[in-house]
């Protein structure tokens, strides 16, 4: 048994995340329901089904919502705006994650050796999500 | 947890009852969205490279109305409990009344999943999802 680690105060990342993971997360839900009311505007009563428009909620990609009637997807569908919103959701949405998974590993964990490599693992998941992320909203059909 | 407290099965039965539910199943559902969108993510991509492979089993997985009845569980209790914890720490007077902001929670999740739940299986038996 060894004394706890307690972090200096003032800003460090532990308090820098934090701050990150509420600003994040209240970002997500407002990225979720400009989302949601978008799709209810474009075609929810008629040409889009539940699942369809909770898929346009979280991730606004056309390829996304591909298999819905939807007669044009691309009008209104694709363009910089939505890129911007896709964008964000990801670096908001993966980032949120890759903390959260950090914070309950070293819960378990505590201040080993590994942890450095521990919080390297989640870096580099977490720039490979957001690599793929990026792929797909620069790669889909306009 | 302290470092090196092994707490085990016992840790789940821990007194802090309310609250502390409310924390063991932030971070279950949390695990849970990740799993989800993590797989769902390299399955999508499985199905955008080449058609027909597992990524669209896991898919078609995905989009049946039996399993989003959990997606949705994860999701809008993560959501709610998320903006629970947010509104307390920009007001921490709340801090005295955190059962009741709980019991709060409940009372807004409950209606709203109960709701989905009876969309989803009406609409799952019903043929059109």
């Amino acid at each position: 048994m060894r004394a706890r680690y307690v972090p200096q105060r003032g800003i460090n990342l532990d308090y820098l995340m934090w701050l990150f993971t509420r600003i994040s997360g209240v970002g997500i839900v407002v990225l979720a329901l400009i989302g949601l009311g978008a799709a209810m505007y474009m075609g929810a009563r008629l040409q889009m089904d539940l699942p369809t428009v909770l898929r346009w909620t979280f991730f606004p990609n056309p390829n996304h919502v591909v298999n819905s009637n939807v007669p044009d997807v691309t009008l209104g569908w694709a363009n910089a705006f939505w890129q911007i919103m896709q964008f964000l959701i990801i670096v908001f949405a993966f980032t949120h994650a890759a903390n959260g998974l950090r914070m309950i590993v070293e819960d378990y964990v505590g201040h080993t050796f590994w942890q450095p490599f521990i919080r390297a693992l989640f870096a580099l998941l977490l720039i490979g999500m957001v690599i793929v992320g990026i792929y797909v909203v620069i790669g889909s059909a306009y | 947890m302290a470092y090196g407290k092994y707490t085990g099965f016992k840790g789940w039965l821990y007194k802090g009852s309310t609250p502390y539910i409310n924390f063991a199943l932030h971070r279950l559902t949390a695990m849970g969205i990740i799993l989800f969108v993590g797989v769902h993510v390299a399955a999508s991509f499985s199905m955008q490279q080449t058609l027909g492979t597992w990524g669209t089993t896991i898919n078609i997985i995905y989009e049946s109305w039996w399993f989003q009845i959990a997606v949705i569980f994860c999701v809008l209790f993560h959501t709610l409990n998320g903006l629970r914890v947010v509104i307390l720490d920009i007001w921490p007077q709340l801090l005295k009344y955190s059962r009741e902001t709980v019991y709060l929670q409940w009372a807004v999740f409950i209606p709203i999943y109960l709701l989905t739940i009876f969309i989803l299986v009406m609409n799952g038996f019903g043929g059109s999802a």
